[in-house]
């Protein structure tokens, strides 16, 4: 009897462990399977989404309140950083977000285009981003999810619209002495975010 | 036969394999290591290999990291017009296939003075046209420009274009030369205020200081900057936190409490050799031509070969400490022209230092630094901060005196650089008349609008 009950008692912390381990694992699968699950577009949508308030925060509480539109507190510029009151314009604070990411990991990068640039590198030069960039602008509130090989890497590309939300995109661009495009409008899609995720 | 052969080539082999081992182990020569002669920004600390070389095992990033841990900074400074950051999306995928724009090395290659080209490039001359190759049809003015011209006819450079961007050169189209050519100076109490060193100024002098001392030394003491500020004899003969007297200091000493000069110097052609952890450099070891008589050949390069000790005078320091090392034509030129004829007229007291032009002037220039929220002036001890490409002298000299058109004529013609600007520039580079033009016809074409 006394045997039988050592043996039972064996028996039970041996299921105890195994379920126990069982689960933990099952456990882990599962948190790892989750996070490595995350859609590409969920990731890049939730990206886009913290790009497009900051951009946008930036442009009409620092550039369009304090800038040559309203205040006259600072002159955003190309050249802020030789200027005493030059201040970064909306699209380098963009840049320097994205340079700043690529300096802290490489699972994802973006970059802001239009096919009407006023610095000419940033013109849409793949096939995904051209046709990314122009379906933005052809179908307003959409987004465009492309896969293209870059290098030896297989990435997912997503094109974001990025719409003038206020008259210092528009001035800026309208009467810049590279821009192709002169009439662009508050609303009016001036170009795209472009992220790209390595599959 | 063959084995005796064979044998013979085993114990070369070892034989090679242990000398070769011991160098480096032992830190000895490392001459037999060397692939080829490096350029003349490099070789003299080409024996020092770790000096880049950090590990054996790095590769291409660890090349990369001992770039940017010396040039780092300056192309921080330079507001660098291409940064690695630039190059890192991968949209740009085609592009670095190309021309790898992310590391230093793939256009400065060491060890391979066949392919060296001016400011250590060793890129083939065609390297803007891998990106702006359609330049001549976004600027009418550029169409036709041969793709050799970009960085070479005093308009653009790869890294620096501070004086050359086009809003700079629309702002200075109608600069006149100025009037006043004082160049700035920090008061000495100020200075020291700011940089918040210290010293006893009641020390009484050590029985060592005492012993070393003669009317001589006492004399150029009292009538420098030192004497002024009672900077005793045993603020600089002593070992840092000991008592010990040292009878001729270097560069620690000077530094503790001229930093920023002794950093420039370090980062300079002058001190790289003691910054690398070698003795220092000589005129000998100088690639360039040098006075090397009366055994000038070797004497060692420290803060006192210049501001001789005790005396410490700013007008030696400026221009006869150079020139008595420095015998290329451009050095051998200066007093006989204008820029050294005001020079003569500081050393014989009829002007004032801050109104005239010393080789100083020019190659270290001074800088007005914000330092804990003062502005305050220093001089830049690092002679090659604003030495290549020459445009990079632009704001901090020349615009100082000269226009800016005036500035980069003279910089792009070697003959006027070589003479030491003696005459006028024979050649006018036309980037700030394409600026205006082009700024001319925007404002027409946004009139019409």
């Amino acid at each position: 009897m006394k045997s039988k009950s050592v043996k039972t008692l064996v028996a039970g912390a041996l299921a105890t462990v195994t379920v126990t381990g069982t689960l933990l694992v099952a456990g882990c699968q599962g948190e790892s399977s989750g996070s490595a699950g995350i859609e590409p577009k969920v990731f890049t949508d939730s990206l886009f989404a913290v790009m497009k308030s900051d951009r946008t925060n930036y442009t009409k509480l620092i550039v369009q309140r304090l800038g040559p539109n309203k205040g006259g507190f600072i002159k955003p510029n190309e050249h802020w950083e030789d200027m005493d009151e030059g201040a970064p314009l909306p699209a380098q604070m963009f840049r320097y977000g994205a340079e700043g990411v690529a300096d802290m990991t490489d699972e994802f990068t973006y970059s802001l285009q239009s096919i009407w640039p006023i610095n000419s590198q940033n013109a849409p030069k793949t096939p995904v981003e051209k046709e990314g960039l122009q379906y933005v602008v052809d179908n307003p509130g959409e987004n465009f999810y492309g896969t293209e090989t870059l290098g030896d890497q297989q990435y997912f590309t997503a094109v974001y619209a990025d719409v003038a939300v206020s008259p210092a995109c528009t001035s800026c661009h309208n009467e810049h002495k590279d821009t192709p495009r002169t009439d662009f409008k508050i609303g009016d899609v001036m170009g795209g975010v472009v992220i790209r995720v390595p599959l | 036969m063959k084995k005796i052969l064979w044998g013979i080539w085993l114990i070369l082999s070892l034989a090679l394999a242990g000398f070769l081992g011991v160098q480096i182990s032992q830190g000895g020569s490392q001459d037999e290591f060397m692939p080829g002669a490096m350029t003349h920004g490099h070789h003299q600390i080409e024996l020092q290999c770790d000096a880049c070389h950090t590990s054996p095992f790095g590769g291409d990033d660890m090349l990369q990291d001992a770039c940017m841990n010396c040039h780092g900074e300056e192309l921080k400074v330079a507001l660098d017009s291409h940064p690695k950051t630039k190059f890192t999306n991968p949209r740009n995928a085609d592009l670095i296939k190309v021309l790898d724009a992310r590391y230093c090395a793939s256009c400065h290659i060491e060890h391979n003075p066949d392919i060296l080209h001016p400011m250590g490039v060793t890129h083939p001359t065609d390297f803007c046209m891998q990106c702006h190759q359609d330049i001549g049809e976004d600027r009418e003015s550029h169409a036709g420009m041969g793709f050799e011209t970009c960085a070479s006819a005093g308009c653009h450079n790869f890294h620096d274009n501070r004086a050359l961007y086009e809003d700079f050169l629309l702002k200075h189209q109608q600069d006149v030369v100025p009037t006043e050519r004082a160049q700035p100076e920090t008061e000495l109490q100020q200075y020291i205020l700011t940089m918040g060193t210290s010293w006893d100024k009641d020390a009484t002098p050590s029985p060592a200081a005492e012993a070393a001392m003669t009317d001589e030394i006492h004399a150029s003491w009292l009538a420098s900057a030192h004497g002024e500020a009672q900077v005793g004899c045993d603020s600089c003969h002593t070992v840092s936190n000991t008592n010990t007297w040292l009878d001729k200091p270097g560069i620690e000493q000077c530094q503790s409490c001229h930093e920023p000069e002794a950093e420039g110097f370090l980062a300079g052609k002058h001190g790289m050799r003691i910054a690398a952890g070698l003795s220092p450099m000589t005129p000998a070891q100088a690639r360039q031509p040098m006075q090397l008589d009366d055994g000038n050949a070797h004497r060692e390069l420290t803060c006192n070969s210049c501001h001789s000790a005790h005396q410490y005078d700013r007008v030696e320091a400026a221009t006869s400490a150079c020139l008595s090392c420095h015998a290329d034509d451009h050095s051998q030129a200066f007093n006989a022209s204008p820029h050294g004829a005001l020079w003569q007229q500081v050393e014989q007291g009829q002007r004032p230092m801050e109104e005239a032009v010393s080789c100083a002037t020019c190659h270290m220039p001074r800088e007005v630094n914000s330092v804990f929220g003062t502005d305050i002036v220093q001089v830049q001890h690092n002679q090659n901060a604003n030495l290549r490409p020459n445009e990079k002298m632009i704001r901090p000299t020349c615009m100082q005196c000269h226009t800016l058109s005036f500035s980069i004529d003279a910089l792009a013609d070697p003959a006027l650089i070589e003479n030491n600007f003696n005459g006028q520039p024979s050649t006018h580079i036309e980037s700030i008349d394409m600026a205006v033009e082009r700024d001319q016809s925007h404002q027409q074409r946004k009139a019409k609008n």
